[in-house]
């Protein structure tokens, strides 16, 4: 069985995962105003989302579900996903 | 025949040099680069020499996006990349003037086990925490086409692509199947191989094949048409190289032309029982009926050099077939790197497009004399020479024969 989680992942817990994970495109400043910003603006495609996303769920020991990949097209929209309860306790 | 296909960039990363200028004074001066394993504890196995390239600090040649994806043999394929194009001419700002069109650049590449590092890793994070510890990236990373596909996407370069694994051969199968490309109409390949697998992965299959010297002698370790050859030491590294029609090179304005790829063939061993002769020999006749040439044109060969004493003896006897004994200078140079998998014979091929361009044999190393039974003109110390043509061999694990005429730039 699964409950809602009560984990907060913020911007800056997000831009540090995807630095870590899938490194960061020359031009772009994650520490910028990019919570509207589309992943692939930000240079991001699907893999690398996957990748970070695997990495928040090891972090958090949450379940993001596997749609994620491409509802989630910001940053905000993926946390807003993962701490309105989208994600469940693993 | 016309010539149809010439080089004109050139990226090394070998085990005694990285670029291809450090990798020719080194070469010349008869610098190995040799030495017990670090990339991996190779303590328990029976063979701990290999040849490593020295001083490569990832982070300083590969983009951030590129670093999560990439395996330590991508990012020295990458690198060697961008060498050859800007030596060429052709780094972005070049590609955008040199006017070629959209499809117009190809990238062939050799591989032999993909990036087994990288792969070594994954299914060790597979089976000792979980799937979900194993990275995305692996989906692709260790792939045969990766280092094509990650040069191709990183320049840009949309014309058509391949990998080619046939073991040692491939870095000489990817340059004849650019040359067909060119000859096709197609104006620039990006070709050539770069391989690593130090790494448990890469080394035990190896280890089987029983070819693999034993000998733990960074100086005597692999000692090719010697009495006393036991084996081959892997290394990592290789070349890229731009291979461009003569016509459209010359309307671009390359800067430099350092050779033609003058003639090609490959030929595939019979059965071992079959009682048939192995076809390095045919493969040597048809690449220079590929070039029009005869044995009397060539100034240089540079072996195959297994340093497996039969395998040894058999491009020994080829050799003397062909060229008569003592007919022709002979050197491997790879007696410095080691044998790079499927970047030993594209860094062989870029050698001697080096030797041609300077009129220099570069010497094979820790060999004083090949044996008795091989007459060989062996090259053991760097020698100056008029040289027009040169002849690469290689041959790969499974019964793969390369043969490349390559003929200096007028």
């Amino acid at each position: 069985m699964t409950t809602t989680t009560t984990t907060t992942v913020t911007l800056a817990d997000l831009t540090r995962m995807l630095r870590e994970s899938a490194g960061e495109e020359e031009g772009v400043d994650l520490d910028g105003d990019v919570i509207d910003t589309p992943f692939m603006e930000l240079g991001y495609d699907s893999l690398a989302l996957l990748q970070v996303i695997g990495e928040i769920q090891r972090e958090y020991g949450i379940e993001i579900p596997d749609d994620a990949v491409v509802d989630a097209e910001t940053p905000g929209a993926l946390l807003a996903l993962i701490n309105s309860g989208g994600a469940t306790a693993a | 025949m016309t010539t149809t296909a010439v080089v004109t960039g050139l990226g090394v990363a070998a085990p005694n040099g990285l670029g291809t200028e450090e990798f020719w004074k080194a070469t010349l001066a008869g610098e190995s680069g040799l030495g017990p394993v670090t990339r991996f504890d190779a303590g328990g196995y029976p063979s701990r020499i290999a040849g490593e390239v020295p001083g490569y600090v990832a982070e300083e040649h590969i983009p951030s996006r590129l670093m999560p994806q990439t395996d330590h043999m991508t990012r020295l394929a990458l690198t060697a990349a961008e060498w050859a194009l800007a030596d060429a001419g052709l780094d972005s700002a070049g590609l955008d003037s040199a006017g070629l069109p959209e499809y117009g650049v190809g990238v062939v590449t050799s591989a032999s086990g993909g990036a087994v590092e990288f792969g070594q890793r994954e299914l060790e994070n597979l089976w000792s925490k979980g799937k979900e510890y194993v990275s995305a990236y692996q989906s692709f990373a260790w792939f045969y086409a990766v280092n094509t596909g990650q040069i191709s996407i990183r320049h840009k370069l949309r014309g058509p692509s391949g990998v080619l694994l046939t073991e040692q051969a491939g870095g000489i199968d990817a340059l004849g199947q650019a040359r067909r490309h060119i000859r096709k109409g197609v104006p620039a390949v990006v070709s050539g191989g770069v391989d690593a697998a130090l790494c448990p992965w890469g080394w035990v299959p190896q280890i089987a094949s029983g070819l693999m010297s034993t000998v733990n002698d960074p100086d005597r370790a692999y000692l090719p048409f010697s009495s006393d050859a036991a084996g081959y030491v892997p290394g990592e590294g290789g070349a890229i190289l731009v291979v461009e029609d003569p016509e459209s090179a010359h309307r671009r304005g390359a800067a430099r032309v350092y050779g033609h790829l003058a003639g090609y063939a490959a030929t595939l061993d019979p059965a071992p029982d079959s009682g048939r002769p192995p076809a390095l020999r045919r493969a040597v006749e048809n690449a220079l009926a590929d070039a029009g040439i005869t044995p009397a044109d060539v100034d240089v060969v540079l072996a195959d050099a297994s340093g497996v004493p039969d395998l040894d003896r058999a491009e020994a006897e080829a050799l003397t077939a062909l060229f008569g004994p003592r007919g022709v200078l002979v050197t491997a140079p790879k007696t410095m790197t080691g044998r790079l998998l499927a970047g030993g014979a594209a860094l062989d091929v870029a050698t001697a497009l080096l030797a041609l361009r300077d009129g220099v044999v570069p010497p094979t190393v820790n060999v004083a004399a090949p044996a008795p039974d091989q007459q060989l003109d062996l090259v053991t110390e760097a020698r100056e020479a008029d040289l027009r043509t040169a002849l690469v061999l290689a041959r790969g694990y499974g019964g793969f024969n390369a043969a490349l005429v390559v003929r200096r730039a007028d």
